[in-house]
């Protein structure tokens, strides 16, 4: 066991992985001689070679493209976005290309590649840079979603991702990349859909995934002190998501907040309040309630940024009125 | 201060001549290496493209089945020259006039005409349909419909192809509308960057659906290739010959160099852009000037011309391609329907993935 920082965590992921597997490559802007937009790939040229570790222009589209040709013909790439709010200029070679074509051609190919990456708001960014994408990706058949939120999660589930034969979305976050937490230095996966209870209690559960994750247990916290127990769920994978252990929870809670980085139409927020009415229906004590960024974009203001970005009082005030303290 | 446009933007009005031919080789077919047996095989493999279309039209006007339906009539002597020159193993992409090339290849008339018909049978196993052939044994990896979005898939076939050093190359074959993507631009950047060995094709039939190139494309299409010093160069798609001649020294070239090269193949659809298409916006003249270059006609009167073939032979490899056609349609009149079971197979390579309800 050592601390690592997320970023840290991630590299040793991809290094392990490219150590074992000589298909894998990693294809991204600023990746191989500047070491990183984020450092994430610090080291990775020294060790593979420009043949492995290799710098692209900024052509999102075209290095999604090419790297999506390349995993249909043998190679395993690992594509990384500078950040999702990039990707979208090249996002059919996403959602059309790595996520149908397998269906198009009745099975006859695979996209064993990993598209990852920095999502959502990253500060005083403006608009175009503070997209949450989960729940576009998420909407897409064909393609696995994952959003680690601590760097032990993020090393066993990226692993995984290289090693799985679909298309992944490997979500990030620039202001996760500096956090740290102990990771085991033996080898270890985190499977597909399965999220975890990071934090036990009987009075609410509070499902947040990414940033978000961290806020909740901020307000659990908090939450703590008013002697109201929260359980914090993070379900880690957005896609397929752990629906089972929200609804456990829930049946022993009876009362859930979701809180989610996206906007609130159709955001994920949307999917796992619609599945809890159906399958919890009877357990539930009060409404369930979510915390999302406003329907508005991202404002570039202090002032306004602070009030579009949910921090731990909204998850308090989301808490209070499904267990009527308010 | 910028004029105002008095004249409008997209140039427009009928446009006669949209493509110009360049001028057939000269080389006989003994000269381009090619064996005297083998011209009635090559006869066969686009008389077998033209019949399969024409009988696949008719069966779309009797509503056997749905979708699609972009003929390739005109254009054969571009796919038959491509499976001539290149090695079976190098790899084929192409975009959704894909009938064509596929059958050259040799993806069977029956599980060709079954994908168009949607039953499990078919060459995409009836998930595909006529814009999305695969066959990925034979190096054939489909059918794009998506103008322009398979040109980097094309691209990363050949950096595959390179970093396992397998001596194979690629071609990705795209029509004159999808010149004008970003993703042509983007790909050739770092295809030319980072010396992808892959031969980029435009089939320049004159029309993006019902816009001429002149109204959508400025400039010469093969000198998009220029701008990033990539090798390229314009071919007679009409002429079988010509093409070999012109692909053969290309796919020596791009094998030995391991660079990538931009070629414009200048050909013609005497179809519309689909079957819903009347072809309002091109002459009668002008379709009847190609159909008098008609490629397939000018094999057949270059090997009687040169006593090649004998009527009865060509006739004998006319009759059996028809015949091989109808029992293609019986074929896939007969075959099933994919199972309701495969509305959830081949999504995730994954077999027990939990789909959301």
């Amino acid at each position: 066991m050592s601390v690592k920082q997320f970023r840290d965590a991630i590299r040793e992921a991809m290094v392990e992985e490219m150590r074992r597997d000589e298909s894998i490559i990693i294809m991204g802007e600023e990746v191989a001689e500047y070491d990183g937009a984020y450092k994430v790939t610090q080291g990775m040229l020294e060790e593979f070679g420009l043949r492995r570790v290799i710098d692209t222009p900024i052509s999102e589209l075209g290095f999604s493209g090419i790297g999506a040709g390349a995993a249909m013909n043998g190679l395993r790439p690992i594509i990384e976005f500078m950040t999702f709010n990039f990707a979208v200029v090249g996002i059919d070679q996403i959602l059309n290309n790595a996520a149908k074509i397998r269906y198009m051609s009745g099975g006859q190919v695979k996209f064993p590649m990993v598209f990852r990456g920095p999502n959502a708001s990253a500060g005083q960014l403006g608009a175009t840079h503070s997209v949450a994408y989960e729940s576009l990706y998420a909407h897409i058949p064909g393609l696995k979603v994952m959003y680690p939120s601590e760097p032990y999660d993020a090393k066993g589930m990226l692993k995984t991702a290289i090693r799985d034969d679909d298309p992944v979305i490997f979500l990030e976050s620039e202001q996760m990349y500096a956090m740290k937490q102990e990771v085991p230095d033996e080898e270890y996966l985190i499977p597909f859909g399965v999220g975890k209870i990071k934090r036990e209690g009987d009075d609410v559960t509070i499902v947040a995934h990414g940033k978000m994750y961290h806020i909740a247990q901020q307000a659990a916290k908090e939450l703590a002190k008013d002697g109201i127990e929260a359980e914090v769920i993070d379900p880690r994978c957005m896609k397929p998501f752990d629906f089972k252990m929200v609804i456990e929870s829930i049946k022993k809670t009876n009362r859930c907040v979701i809180v989610d980085e996206s906007h609130p139409f159709a955001g994920m927020a949307a999917e796992i309040g619609f599945v809890i009415q159906r399958d919890a229906f009877d357990y539930l004590d009060a409404p369930v309630q979510r915390v999302t960024i406003p329907d508005v974009p991202a404002p570039f203001a202090k002032n306004l940024f602070d009030l579009w970005l949910p921090g731990p009082k909204q998850v308090i005030d989301a808490v209070k009125a499904v267990t009527y303290k308010n | 201060m910028a004029k105002k446009a008095d004249e409008g933007f997209t140039p427009t009005g009928k446009v006669y001549k949209s493509t110009t031919l360049p001028k057939p080789t000269t080389k006989n077919h003994k000269d381009l290496g090619i064996k005297d047996e083998q011209l009635p095989e090559i006869y066969r493999n686009m008389y077998l493209q033209r019949r399969f279309e024409e009988r696949a039209a008719q069966m779309y006007q009797k509503g056997k089945f749905g979708g699609f339906l972009h003929l390739y009539i005109g254009q054969e002597a571009v796919s038959a020259s491509t499976v001539h020159v290149l090695n079976d193993d190098d790899d084929i992409i192409s975009a959704y006039r894909v009938h064509g090339l596929a059958l050259a290849r040799g993806t069977s008339p029956n599980a060709c005409m079954a994908e168009l018909f949607g039953k499990v049978t078919g060459c995409s196993k009836g998930k595909g349909g006529s814009m999305h052939f695969f066959d990925v044994e034979k190096h054939f990896w489909g059918g794009h419909a998506i103008v322009g979005a398979h040109i980097p898939l094309g691209a990363g076939l050949a950096m595959a192809n390179k970093y396992q050093g397998n001596g194979r190359i690629a071609i990705c074959f795209f029509g004159d509308g999808a010149v004008d993507q970003g993703s042509l631009n983007e790909t050739f950047n770092m295809a030319q960057l980072w010396k992808l060995p892959v031969i980029f094709v435009v089939e320049n039939n004159g029309y993006s659906m019902g816009t001429a190139v002149e109204r959508h494309s400025a400039g010469q299409l093969h000198k998009r290739g220029e701008a990033y010093g990539m090798k390229n160069g314009v071919a007679n798609g009409m002429d079988f010959f010509s093409m070999v001649d012109t692909l053969s020294d290309i796919a020596k070239e791009v094998r030995e160099t391991n660079e990538p090269y931009f070629l414009e193949v200048k050909t013609y659809r005497y179809r519309g852009h689909s079957m819903s298409d009347p072809g309002n916006y091109r002459t009668k003249e002008e379709l009847e000037e190609f159909r008098s270059f008609d490629p397939i006609e000018r094999l057949k009167t270059y090997m009687f011309e040169n006593k090649l073939v004998s009527e009865e032979e060509i006739k004998s490899i006319e009759d059996e391609i028809n015949k091989e056609v109808l029992d293609a349609i019986d074929f896939a009149e007969e075959s099933e329907f994919p199972p309701a079971s495969d509305l959830y197979e081949h999504v995730y390579v994954q077999e027990d993935f939990p789909f959301h309800t």
